[in-house]
């Protein structure tokens, strides 16, 4: 009981990721429709890996002679950055019972962002609020990909640009923050740090060693960037 | 299909298995019940800003400013996208005319 109420509650959440999702799942599927797999295959893999940048890459993967070390390799280097995402939800996600197994499996860059910035609304419980979150983006995810696949098997059109919708998530899940709240300075930090960072280690592998220096800024001026940073001095 | 059907299910299993890995291991590391040290919490915190400013600038990080076309249609989708939010905050907008304006300009313009 409880869980209609809680998809109705979470849904409006979950309405930037369901546009966003409907877009890059979309050509996700044409993109791997183009490899010769049929909307089952890109059904199949947005069930069981829900991953945005990590699937694009791994439309790569299906051709002779790749090597399965490989496969784990690159995969590792596109999603390396969902090692830090958990350490913004342990607590919430401990909370939880068996169903925080499935949590973490749905942390794509997305539903972090949204699970990570949403405060869960008076009447309902956290735990079914945050679970309808992550299944409702699963579906989105899941529906776009069979959309693409069916898109990119039977009518031809030129999706160049679709995967833009990603940048524009984004560009809206930052505005929506940077609104929400007056410390603006954790989120310059990111972007200065990123921009660096491509200039600095190249843009395909600025990604881990920017995530550490942004971690590095943000331990250094703990008290720059919470006020009355002693609340976490133990 | 390129390969046979066994290897792609194999493939996508794989890429499944690591790309949970990636996703569990803080869990792992700060199990169920034991508590969180306080720099951990203050990290998760401050940590989420700075994630969605990185997720923006990883979304651009193949654009070149040095050879055609400049940067010019990421630079004008992301501030049609942009303004469209501070002016209407409706998501759907912000991002369904964002995403139609960058594929026009892609595809039509430069």
């Amino acid at each position: 009981m409880g869980y209609k109420k809680a998809f109705k509650k979470a849904f409006p959440y979950t309405i930037p990721v369901l546009t966003g999702y409907l877009f890059i799942g979309i050509a996700f599927g044409v993109m791997y429709a183009e490899k010769g797999y049929s909307f089952w295959w890109a059904i199949l893999m947005s069930l069981l890996v829900f991953a945005g940048s990590g699937q694009y890459l791994a439309v790569n993967f299906f051709v002779p002679g790749f090597s399965l070390i490989q496969v784990v390799l690159l995969t590792l280097m596109v999603n390396v950055r969902h090692i830090f995402y958990g350490i913004s939800l342990l607590d919430k996600f401990n909370k939880m019972g068996k169903k925080r197994w499935y949590m973490i499996f749905g942390l794509t860059d997305e539903t972090y962002s949204l699970l990570a910035t949403t405060k869960t609304p008076e009447g309902v419980e956290e735990e079914k609020f945050l679970f309808a979150i992550a299944l409702l983006d699963q579906f989105y995810w899941v529906f776009g990909s069979f959309l693409g696949g069916l898109a990119g098997t039977y009518i031809k059109f030129d999706s160049t640009g679709i995967d833009f919708a990603m940048t524009s998530l984004f560009v809206v899940l930052f505005i929506e923050q940077w609104m929400e709240t007056k410390n603006r300075r954790p989120a310059l930090v990111g972007i200065a740090l990123s921009a660096l960072g491509v200039c600095v280690f190249g843009a395909d592998r600025f990604v881990f060693p920017t995530m550490i220096c942004i971690i590095i800024v943000l331990l250094a001026g703990k008290k720059v960037f919470v006020k009355g940073g002693e609340e976490y001095a133990g | 299909m390129r390969v046979n059907a066994l290897l792609s299910f194999v493939i996508i299993l794989l890429v499944a298995l690591t790309t949970f890995a990636t996703r569990v291991a803080p869990f792992l590391l700060f199990p169920k019940g034991k508590p969180i040290p306080p720099t951990v919490k203050y990290l998760g915190d401050v940590l989420t800003p700075s994630i969605i400013g990185l997720l923006v600038i990883y979304c651009l990080r193949n654009v070149s400013l040095t050879s055609h076309p400049f940067g010019l249609p990421e630079v004008i989708g992301v501030l049609i996208t942009g303004a469209l939010h501070v002016w209407k905050r409706n998501t759907l907008l912000s991002i369904g005319v964002g995403t139609i304006s960058y594929m026009i300009l892609v595809q039509m313009v430069f």
